[in-house]
């Protein structure tokens, strides 16, 4: 029997996940055992000081380039950077969620059967009593994607990705107002993920097995070992492209990217808004930081086999999301195909192989989440008397009703457009830039095209909002409470000043961009 | 060049000279900016300006004239600074900017004081003295840049405040079309102009004056005569010449005062300056000094014979300004000394033209704004102050010795006499000639204004003198219609002698009549003109227009230059843009808006793909899989082969 040896674990380094992951359970336990009115406000208070702990610890650790725990984590810059970039985003989306003014009792209930407005609902929101058990379940979500963009071996990998997305899924369920809407989303969203999970296992093991021939070695699914293996194994190229796609396939099921996205408009649109704008922003960078890791580390020399597929996967995914969200009658639905086509735009950087490529990429991917997340918040503050009022036509001549907030929604719009001094153009360039450096005009064409299209849906909102005079249905928009305004303008400020100064977070990005393997 | 160009940097009190420009642009601003609030004192805040600027400018010109070697730069701030483009936001003080400084406040002032009362009972006044207030502004850094792209700067600044004014009182038609008309002409040349100092750039690599006019010998004979013709094509642009002659006239519908100051007296010389502070380029090549010798001779006779033909007093004057700014250029294009004799003409006409637009307006003034000269007559006892300043101005400008026009204009035609050979007798006759139908057309306007019968309106029975505040100025301005020629046609040319290339002696010719000849013959041609008119018209004349031969006709119609435009230029032109319109509404709309229907039908269509069910959606993602792992694999087959 072999001697079993323990890994060394620099605790330091892995800090912030622990941290979030401990958080977790401690609000775990705040459920059982804190009284039920002072729950709302230890937990988010406990959520928010975990991820400001967290963060410092990223902070702190920002020099630190190891593998640790065995080889299981990798340390580096972009784990760095995009665990900062998480912790940022989901410190906002922890806001949104944890608004309780714009919505009596917040947005968040777990009773499936109680219908909004009546008068059990209408108990429950009174009795300050609405659902908590969201803060651990978002922690716990928030702990896993920290993992996932650190992971260095596949099945860790895996196992983070297990760990944000089943919290994520039970997520999609706890809306207040159109419950069925919701629930019917957690469930499409839990039964694709679990099937895409199956590919992403699969690719696991074929790739194992492509590890498996090498002379002196023993197969494994850490990256250097991959890395190693695409050189040298003796065994069949099929084993590895098969593994690959396959991995692929469960990584751009999370990325959203065509044609692995059709779950995102429904989820989207059912999931509660905060928890819509927190996986438009969080999942999102950990999903493209595991892409990232993945191709750049283990499959870094098979450069040239990738590329054409995923960059055909790219123009796809922009195309779709930009195509569909001309017709779209849905804000929710419409920010959903806007998040594709952003997919689309990512992929891009990702297929740039270049240092600036990477950290291109990264910028984006933090502009990008800022601005979504404020577009969503604006979205939670646009109701009538059945909630949030989402559907396009309700929007028109709210320029007229609110100017203040219709402005900042223009003013995202317009990022997402890529309009210059926003952040959506200098993002957009700094992934533009370096693919066409690197030889990838044709995705650069395909970026440029699709973007003109997605400018039409963007500017026919702001048309509608400044153009159209209000109507009897025109929806106003609720003052929000402090968290929420918080939220929307750290969102509006960073797209601003990332868009007028964005060598800063530029330069902190290219500083990171490169992988320890 | 054998001797360079160098500037000293400027010091002590002619540091400050930039305070030239900005005086006048800070009133302007303030009087922009406070509107109506601005109403009650803005006029004499846009007086003061200038008058502050009056005298500045003559402390800084008292200050040059210590200095040895009478000229000083100041660079205040990189402007434009892009790869190998350098450009300075400097000025250059030196003779030849110091007199313009001192005719732009000077007479600048007067008219300002004059506009004050004439336009007293105007409702846009404090708008009118913010645009005069630009106006001078512009034209003072026109004057003082110390390169190419600050006079470019200037030029476009006071081309925007000369179309500001003359379309001044937008309400009329007439005059919103003229301030169109001078706008766009003027946009021609300064086309010319912008290309001229690409050109600049693209062969010598900078735009400064001094750098410029160093380089020039070094350039080939071919790219001097380019850039200066698209340079003189800038200067007839703004000083109204050949072929580009024809907004001058309609700039007559903005009031009075501007007329005088812009469209007579300073920025209609801005092209003579142009080629003056150019001399260095023009004087490198002889066919260029011969293409601006003959545009000013075409010119000064064209408006001459226009000028005779008209009976409106303000473009009568106009005509006559033309044709003076050609005898200008006459001047400057014989080079030499003739620089120096073209700009004393300048100032002289600027006393003289003021003083006379100023007298027609006090005329308008009193005659409840009549502008036809057939319905005057007999106002030289009603209008005794107008009427004697209006006199000064008539005899300098037909050059009567001793006022100031004999002493001006009679040096540029014994100029003109003395170029080699034919071109003498060409150049010199119509000189000559000139001078002449300029004493008949101005004896004309003269006598048929303020002699003979009364023809007025019956609407008219006493005809007031205007009040103090607008006789002031015409009496300053005539004594200086008097007595400035001799003054200036003494000192000038000395005093000028120190700005960069205008210290050659001219004439290596001998004239081809002697001195004496032509000064007899040039007084005599005067007299001549003058009495015939006086003969002609001193029993008035028809109210209305008579049938007339074919070239008073033809001079009526404006030598037909507005028919040749037309058709030349604005029918093929609203041609060109119907063609572009109707290709852009079917070409281009056509595509981008088929573009636009492709894209919504197929988003509709790919729409019913979504259609909420788990099912297909887990198919889509199955077929999607299964593409992706072939690719992969058929991009490894490719590997493998």
């Amino acid at each position: 029997m072999t001697e079993l040896k323990l890994p060394s674990i620099d605790y330091a380094a892995i800090a912030p996940i622990l941290i979030m992951l401990g958080t977790a359970l401690l609000g775990v336990l705040v459920e059982a055992l804190v009284p039920r009115r002072w729950r709302h406000l230890v937990q988010l208070t406990l959520a928010l000081l975990a991820v400001l702990a967290a963060l410092t610890m990223v902070v702190l650790n920002a020099d630190e380039r190891i593998i640790t725990a065995g080889q299981a984590l990798a340390i580096d810059g972009p784990t760095l950077f995009l665990q900062g970039a998480i912790l940022v985003l989901a410190a906002m989306a922890l806001l949104l969620i944890g608004d309780r003014t714009v919505e009596r009792g917040g947005a968040f209930v777990a009773q499936a059967a109680v219908t909004a407005e009546s008068a059990d609902d209408r108990r429950q929101a009174e009795g300050r009593n609405g659902l908590t058990e969201v803060y651990p379940l978002t922690t716990f979500a928030i702990g896993g994607m920290l993992i996932f963009v650190a992971a260095n071996d596949l099945l860790t990998m895996f196992i983070a990705l297990e760990v944000f997305s089943l919290p994520l899924y039970l997520l999609c369920a706890l809306a207040r107002r159109r419950r069925l809407l919701s629930q019917e989303a957690a469930m499409k969203y839990f039964l694709l993920g679990a099937y895409a999970s199956a590919f992403f296992l699969f690719g696991v093991a074929l790739i194992y097995g492509f590890t498996a021939g090498i002379p002196g070695r023993s197969a494994g699914v850490d990256f250097a070992t991959i890395h190693a293996a695409v050189s040298e194994s003796p065994a069949s190229p099929v084993l590895l492209f098969a593994g690959m796609a396959l991995l692929a396939i469960g990584l751009l099921f999370k990325a959203a990217a065509a044609p692995f996205h059709v779950w995102t408009p429904d989820v989207y649109q059912g999931a509660p808004t905060p928890v819509t704008g927190f996986m438009a922003a969080c999942t999102k960078v950990a999903a493209f930081g595991a892409l990232l890791r993945v191709f750049h580390v283990a499959f870094a020399d098979a450069n040239w086999d990738f590329t054409p597929v995923l960059g055909a996967v790219a123009v796809l995914t922009m195309l779709v999301g930009a195509v569909l969200a001309v017709t779209q009658t849905d804000i929710k639905r419409l920010l959903a195909y806007s998040s594709i086509a952003n997919a689309g735009y990512l992929l891009v950087g990702v297929l740039a192989p270049s240092r600036d490529g990477l950290s291109g990429t990264m910028f984006y991917l933090v502009a990008y989440g800022f601005s979504v997340l404020a577009a969503f918040a604006v979205v939670t503050l646009v109701r009538d008397a059945d909630g949030e009022a989402t559907h396009l036509s309700r929007w028109a001549g709210l320029g007229r009703r609110s100017p203040f907030f219709a402005a900042l929604f223009t003013f995202i719009l317009l990022a997402f457009a890529g309009i210059p001094l926003t952040s959506g153009f200098t993002s957009k360039f700094a992934i533009f830039g370096p693919a066409l450096e690197g030889g990838q005009a044709w995705l650069v064409i395909a970026g440029v095209l699709t973007s003109m299209v997605l400018a039409f849906p963007y500017l026919r909102v702001v048309v509608m909002m400044w153009l159209s005079e209000p109507g009897e249905s025109t929806p106003t928009v609720t003052v929000p409470g402090g968290l929420t305004s918080a939220a929307l303008m750290i969102g509006v400020l960073a797209t601003l000043v990332l868009g007028v100064a964005p060598a800063p977070l530029l330069d902190l990005a290219t500083g990171a961009a490169e992988f320890v393997r | 060049m054998e001797e360079t160009v160098q500037y000293a940097g400027a010091t002590g009190l002619l540091g400050s000279v930039w305070l030239l420009v900005a005086i006048p642009l800070v009133s302007a601003a303030i009087l922009l900016l406070l509107g109506r609030r601005a109403d009650r004192w803005g006029h004499w805040l846009g007086v003061a300006a200038i008058g502050a600027a009056f005298v500045l400018g003559l402390a800084f010109f008292f200050q040059l004239r210590g200095l040895e070697n009478k000229s000083v730069e100041l660079s205040l701030w990189d402007f434009i600074a892009v790869g190998d483009l350098r450009v300075d936001f400097g000025l250059l003080f030196d003779p030849l900017a110091a007199v313009f400084v001192l005719l732009i406040t000077g007479v600048g002032f007067l008219i300002h004081l004059y506009a004050v009362e004439y336009m007293a009972h105007d409702a846009g006044r404090r708008r009118f003295f913010a645009y005069f207030n630009l106006f001078v502004a512009a034209m003072l850094l026109l004057v003082l840049g110390n390169n190419y792209v600050m006079l470019y700067f200037g030029w476009e600044g006071v081309g925007l405040a000369s179309y500001l004014l003359i379309s001044f009182w937008y309400g009329r038609p007439s005059a919103a079309t003229a301030g169109k008309k001078a706008f766009l002409m003027n946009r021609v040349g300064d086309a010319g102009l912008a290309i001229g100092i690409f050109i600049m750039f693209a062969t010598l690599g900078t735009t400064q004056y001094d750098e410029v006019f160093n380089g020039v010998g070094a350039l080939t004979a071919t790219t001097v005569l380019v850039l200066g013709l698209l340079l003189l094509l800038g200067a007839a642009g703004k000083s109204g010449q050949f072929p580009l002659q024809a907004w001058l006239p309609d700039a007559m519908e903005g009031p009075t005062p501007v007329s005088a100051l812009i469209h007579a007296a300073t920025m209609v010389t801005a092209g003579v300056y142009l080629i003056a502070r150019s001399n260095p380029i023009f004087s490198a090549n002889h066919t260029l000094q011969l293409v601006v010798v003959s545009v000013g001779a075409l010119t000064l006779l064209m408006g001459c014979v226009i000028g005779a033909a008209k009976d409106d007093i303000k473009r009568v004057l106009a005509w006559s300004t033309v044709s003076q700014i050609g005898y200008m250029f006459l001047g400057v294009g014989l080079g030499g000394g003739a620089y120096a004799l073209a700009i004393v003409h300048l100032l002289a006409h600027g006393f003289f033209k003021a003083n006379m637009f100023l007298g027609a307006g006090s005329v308008m003034h009193g005659m409840k704004d009549q502008v036809d000269i057939r319905r005057f007559g007999g106002l030289s006892k009603h209008m005794k102050i107008t009427w004697l300043t209006f006199m000064m101005g008539w005899l300098a400008i037909i050059g009567m010795f001793p006022f100031s026009g004999f002493f001006s204009k009679e040096p540029i035609i014994v100029a003109a006499f003395e170029r080699e050979d034919w071109t003498a007798w060409l150049f010199g006759g119509a000189a000559l000639l000139g001078a002449g139908l300029t004493a008949f057309y101005m004896t004309r306007l003269f006598v048929l204004t303020f002699h003979g019968p009364q023809r007025w309106t019956e609407d008219i029975e006493h005809p007031h003198e205007s009040p103090k505040l607008m006789t002031i100025p015409l009496i300053l301005l005539a004594l200086g219609s008097i007595g400035a020629g001799f003054l200036l046609s003494t000192s000038v040319p000395d005093w000028l002698t120190s700005t960069a290339g205008l210290g050659g002696e001219h004439a290596e010719h001998e004239a081809v009549l002697s001195h004496a000849v032509i000064t007899t013959l040039s007084l005599l041609v005067t007299v001549l003109g003058a009495g015939l008119a006086w003969f002609l018209f001193r029993a008035g004349t028809a109210t209305a227009e008579q049938p007339a031969g074919v070239l008073v006709t033809a001079a009526r119609r404006n030598l037909y230059a507005d028919a040749v435009n037309e058709a030349v230029f604005e029918k093929p032109g609203i041609f060109l843009t119907r063609a572009l319109v109707y290709l852009d509404n079917r070409g281009v709309d056509g595509l981008v808006n088929g573009l636009a229907a492709a894209v919504g039908g197929g988003s509709g269509r790919l729409r019913r793909m979504q259609t909420g069910f788990v099912r297909s959606y887990a198919t889509s993602i199955l077929a999607g899989a299964l593409l992706v792992m072939a690719a992969f694999l058929a991009v490894q087959a490719g590997w493998l082969v």
